[in-house]
């Protein structure tokens, strides 16, 4: 691990002066557990870690006029825990399968959106892109964990965040603040993420000095069920294969809106507006559940071996809708 | 004396200890951190070693410098493993040590050293027998014809020709490889995480230009080896050198992706096969080629286990290996027999299947061609077919009655093991105050046998546990066999039994002598000496009569004198489902039926085959050495990708020990590999049976599945 400064500021604007500094080469601290495999590998090397973990405003959840605002900090157990997200069954149900008790204890839900790629030429070395002198490996090498959707450019990864896809379909919008101490801006979370073309571009639109400090949920209407789907290989700690999140809006059976957006199948949270259009007017059952995930995976891109992700995406969505209304039977 | 006295395992109806279930002794140690690792080992003064690998898979050192990592504050000094124009052959390959006062400083070290490479060209793709021909890597490893499969083909009712494989894995100790070394003057004493306590000090003592009488190898406790911790290793000896070179004491254990990478796989096979039955499901002939990889030299799956458990009229085998760019392989647990297993076993199946045979009915039908074990592969295949319910629920490939997408199916497989004792020298000493100890150079692996030798001890002197002390992992103790093969439970039951009876004798001499009964009629129980009924001395009292020193017997094996033995079968049956949506594998209920002699402790026994389902389960399921091809590289070395089955992924697992009196009297086998040959072929069998699909190389990953699945009927 190379050498940094270490800061552990105790406001938003404390954070924000002290990130906007070293021309970027700064990095955010929260739960930790992903930084430090990343400055073992020498994967980032900032000259100063901010610790944001002390400042309070961003911890709890709090209700606001039209939904709620769940602090940064909040942890994944918090949200298994925290009656003002109860509503939110997709989001509960995404920290409900992380099945790893130090990660629930300390990732927190703004360190999730922030997760750089799990990509093994990425943690290998070959950086975010995972190039070799230009040139992507990932084309013709071990993609069969990489991306379906979105992967006719550079980047091929897919987004490591859990919680994006529950949170875009209900609407979420991430707080940002930074670069200057003052300044904060509100972004629907779907713009939050971004596809690089280079590799010194990142995964969000973050720019130095700038971090999350809050997402904000709009409140949860009783006529929307929502449930999200993870294909996870493994019942221990394991990142999944593929993902779908649903919001459904429904009067009398008939589902009049919805959102589905995909995880772990793009560079980003992918929302697939052709599983909305093959599903709005109709009730969710079994057979329009499958035409949904079906309309969802049409326009997928594999790669040469990850083929099968295109049926584990299209399962996602299904079962996605189906638990949302309550009419997935698994054994 | 009027009796011949002869060594023997007491009846078993009179047991206290023997054949129950006893918790390990070094249980609670192991638990609470008392006992200490080697990777535990921090005496005043220790440096601490990190290493630089090499990141490509085929390359020649171009230049090296490793001056700059000198000058990193805290770094004492670097070892050099490479020199400028050696060839680099495997991803992981080992370049520089250094060591220094704290891990992060010679973390630092590492990284400031310099170094050049001239990329080479690689060849990793084990599976691609075509690709290994084109880049030259082919190599024949042998082939072996019996009978007339030819003819035998023209003749039989059913031909089936199938195509299977099993990928590579890694040992992945969970304590990785490596060593604390410390000189005192010229005297070394290395803590070694070893199988091989009493084997391992002249390999320090050859590479250091050392006398080996110089050399103390202690391992007391060990975080596994599975067969991957017999040699010292370039880096152990590095250690060594280290610490000689200056003056301080050196721990080095290898990081975990160059665990993974260098410290020890086990090979992979593919298998082309053609297999014919006749109509009563009896099968004439099995003609198979077979290919993979053990390292840069080829080699692979040898070919004498195959068609393995059985060996049919007419059969013919033919194997090549691939020279690839991967790390060496070292023996993993049963070598190589789990392959075999799932490269012979799912052809069974198979042309079970197509005959339209229940699979159980046809691996039946050839038990006689299993040899002496046929008989009791027929009582275990009985009762892991009642424990699993066989005959209720066992459908036709495919024709499972659920009728979402998750389908259930059953398969087995069956496997077979040496066990015999392995070599075994300790010295026993009856303390004048009644307390025994015994000290031999041999290792717990974790598996207990700590435990077992304290139980052998107890039972013959008809002691309580608490009265032994079991004195082992030093090379300075009498020399025992390396744990490796399963045959370190008969080797040290055996050699303490023979020690512990000649002692019990001497004593029953001299009791008799001091209260005039026959030795003939003695006993030693509960803490006393029995004439019959009658107590005759307390324990402790007998060994008074020894005099001021204690009594000290040394005892040997192996000896054919019954108390051991080797040979044992063992049947495996599986219940599972299969998402044919998603591809996932849920491992509802896993039964072994094992055979193995005498036991000695029935709850090690038991641990002893609940990790080896638990392993097969997962390199059945999800664990794989994965070879990117673009690189060269083992691109998922690491914990995250490299995956591991864990309490959730096993399903209820049922570990019966197969143990009438004809096993009691066989006396004492060794347990520890057979439980992990069958998972793979009896896994991949219920998975052939819940989807009709056959998938065709382990392990059975959700791509794995679903490319199947979409591929349709084998």
């Amino acid at each position: 691990m190379r050498p940094f400064e270490y800061a552990s500021p105790r406001t938003e604007a404390e954070a924000a002066a002290l990130l906007n500094a070293y021309d970027g080469h700064t990095a955010v601290l929260a739960g930790g557990t992903d930084l430090f495999n990343l400055l073992k590998r020498d994967l980032v090397t900032p000259q100063r870690v901010v610790d944001i973990k002390n400042i309070e405003s961003m911890r709890g959840t709090t209700p606001v006029s039209d939904g709620v605002l769940v602090g940064a900090l909040t942890t994944l157990d918090d949200i298994l825990s925290e009656p003002l997200l109860a509503d939110y069954a997709s989001l509960r149900q995404v920290a409900d399968a992380v099945h790893a008790i130090q990660i629930r204890d300390n990732g927190t839900l703004g360190g999730d959106l922030c997760l750089l790629p799990n990509c093994w030429y990425f943690r290998n070395g070959y950086g975010l892109l995972g190039q070799d002198r230009g040139q992507s490996l990932v084309n013709e090498g071990r993609n069969e964990l990489h991306a379906i959707f979105g992967n006719r450019g550079p980047a091929k990864f897919v987004s490591a965040s859990r919680f994006a896809p529950a949170l875009i379909a209900w609407g979420a919008r991430v707080r940002i603040v930074g670069p200057a101490s003052d300044q904060v801006s509100l972004l629907p979370l779907e713009y939050f993420f971004v596809t690089p073309k280079s590799a010194e571009q990142g995964v969000t639109v973050l720019q130095p000095g700038q971090f999350v400090s809050h997402v904000w949920l709009p409140t949860a209407a009783h006529n929307v069920a929502s449930a999200t789907y993870e294909v996870l290989q493994l019942e221990g700690l394991d990142w999944p294969l593929a993902a779908a999140s649903a919001c459904v809006e429904t009067s009398a059976g008939i589902v009049k809106d919805a959102r589905i957006v995909f995880g772990h199948v793009a560079p980003t949270p992918w929302s697939s507006f052709d599983a909305v259009a093959a599903l709005v007017g109709k009730e969710i059952t079994e057979s329009t559940a499958q035409a949904a995930g079906d309309a969802a995976v049409a326009r997928a891109t594999p790669l040469s071996e990850n083929e099968y992700k295109v049926q584990l995406a299209r399962t996602a969505v299904k079962r996605a809708l189906l638990r949302a209304a309550g009419k997935l039977e698994m054994a | 004396m009027a009796t011949e006295r002869k060594h023997a395992w007491g009846p078993r109806k009179d047991n206290v200890l023997i054949g129950k279930s006893i918790q390990r002794i070094d249980g609670v140690g192991k638990a609470s951190g008392a006992a200490k690792f080697s990777a535990d080992i921090n005496t005043k003064g220790t440096l601490f070693a990190k290493l630089l690998t090499c990141k490509l898979g085929h390359a020649k050192v171009k230049s090296l410098d490793a001056e700059p990592a000198k000058k990193i504050p805290g770094v004492k000094g670097v070892h050099l493993f490479k020199k400028v124009g050696d060839e680099i052959r495997w991803d992981g390959e080992l370049i520089v040590a250094v060591a220094a006062e704290t891990e992060d400083q010679a973390e630092d070290g590492v990284k400031a050293i310099k170094v050049e490479y001239e990329t080479l060209e690689h060849f990793v793709d084990e599976a691609d027998l075509a690709g290994g021909e084109k880049a030259g890597r082919n190599k024949p490893a042998g082939e072996n014809k019996k009978g007339d499969v030819e003819a035998a083909l023209k003749t039989a009712k059913v031909v089936h020709k199938g195509h299977y494989g099993i990928a590579t894995i890694s040992h992945m100790c969970l304590e990785p490889h490596g060593s604390h070394c410390e000189f005192a003057g010229d005297q070394l004493t290395a803590h070694l995480s070893t199988q091989n306590v009493s084997g391992t000090p002249g390999q320090f003592a050859e590479g250091m230009l050392m006398d080996a009488k110089n050399v103390t190898v202690i391992g007391n406790y060990e975080g596994g080896g599975f067969g991957s911790k017999f040699a010292i290793g370039e880096w152990g000896l590095a250690c060594a050198k280290m610490a000689k070179e200056l003056g301080r004491p050196v721990r080095l254990m290898l990081d975990r992706a160059t665990e993974l990478k260098v410290a020890g796989t086990r090979p992979s096979g593919f298998i082309d096969v053609t297999i014919a039955a006749d109509a009563d499901g009896k099968i004439v002939a099995w003609d198979s080629h077979h290919w993979g990889t053990a390292g840069i030299g080829g080699g692979g799956v040898a070919l004498g286990q195959i068609p393995y458990v059985y060996d049919f009229e007419n059969q013919s085998r033919r194997q090549t290996g691939i020279g690839c760019n991967v790390g060496p392989n070292q023996a993993w647990r049963a070598p190589p027999h789990p392959q075999a297993c799932a490269l012979s076993q799912v052809a069974i199946d198979d042309i079970a299947a197509k005959l339209g045979k229940d699979s159980y009915d046809v691996f039946l039908k050839n038990l006689p061609s299993t040899g002496a074990k046929a008989g009791v592969y027929e009582e275990e295949m009985k009762i892991a077919a009642k424990e699993i319910d066989w005959k209720a629920k066992w459908h036709p490939h495919g024709q499972s009655p659920d009728k979402g997408p998750i389908k259930r199916g059953l398969g087995m497989a069956m496997h077979k093991w040496g066990g015999g004792p392995g070599a075994c020298n300790c010295n026993v000493k009856v303390h004048p105050d009644g307390s025994v100890e015994t000290f031999l150079g041999s290792q717990d692996l974790g598996t207990g046998t700590r435990t077992v030798i304290a139980i052998v001890l107890a039972e013959t002197f008809g002691l309580p546990l608490s009265s032994v002390k079991v004195n082992l992992g030093s090379s300075k103790y009498p020399n025992s066999a390396g744990s490796g093969g399963s045959i370190t439970v008969g080797g040290v039951s055996g050699a303490h039994r023979r020690a512990a009876q000649d002692a019990l004798w001497k004593i029953f001499d001299l009791v008799a002598e001091k209260y005039k009964v026959s030795a003939d009629n003695l006993a030693a129980k509960g803490g006393n000496i029995l004439n019959g009924k009658d107590v005759v001395c307390t324990w402790k009292q007998a060994c008074g009569l020894v005099g001021p020193m204690p009594l000290e017997v040394a005892g040997k094996g192996p000896v054919q004198d019954g108390l051991t033995n080797n040979s044992v079968g063992g049947v495996q049956m599986v219940d599972l489902s299969v998402d044919t949506e998603t591809g996932l594998i849920r491992i509802h209920k896993f039964v072994s039926v094992q055979d193995c002699g005498l036991i000695i402790d029935e709850l090690t026994a038991k641990s002893q085959v609940l990790g080896g389902l638990i392993m097969g389960i997962t390199y059945a399921l999800s664990e794989e050495r994965i070879m990117d091809n673009k690189t060269g590289r083992y691109i998922n070395a690491d914990l995250q990708n490299y995956k591991l089955a864990r309490i959730g992924d096993i399903g209820e697992l049922v570990a019966i020990m197969y143990q009438p009196d004809s096993e009691y009297d066989r006396g004492v086998v060794g347990l520890g590999e057979p439980p992990v040959i069958s998972p793979g072929a009896a896994i991949s069998n219920a998975v052939a049976n819940a989807t009709g699909v056959r998938v065709p190389v382990l392990p059975l990953t959700p791509k794995r599945v679903l490319d199947a699945l979409k591929g349709g009927r084998a």
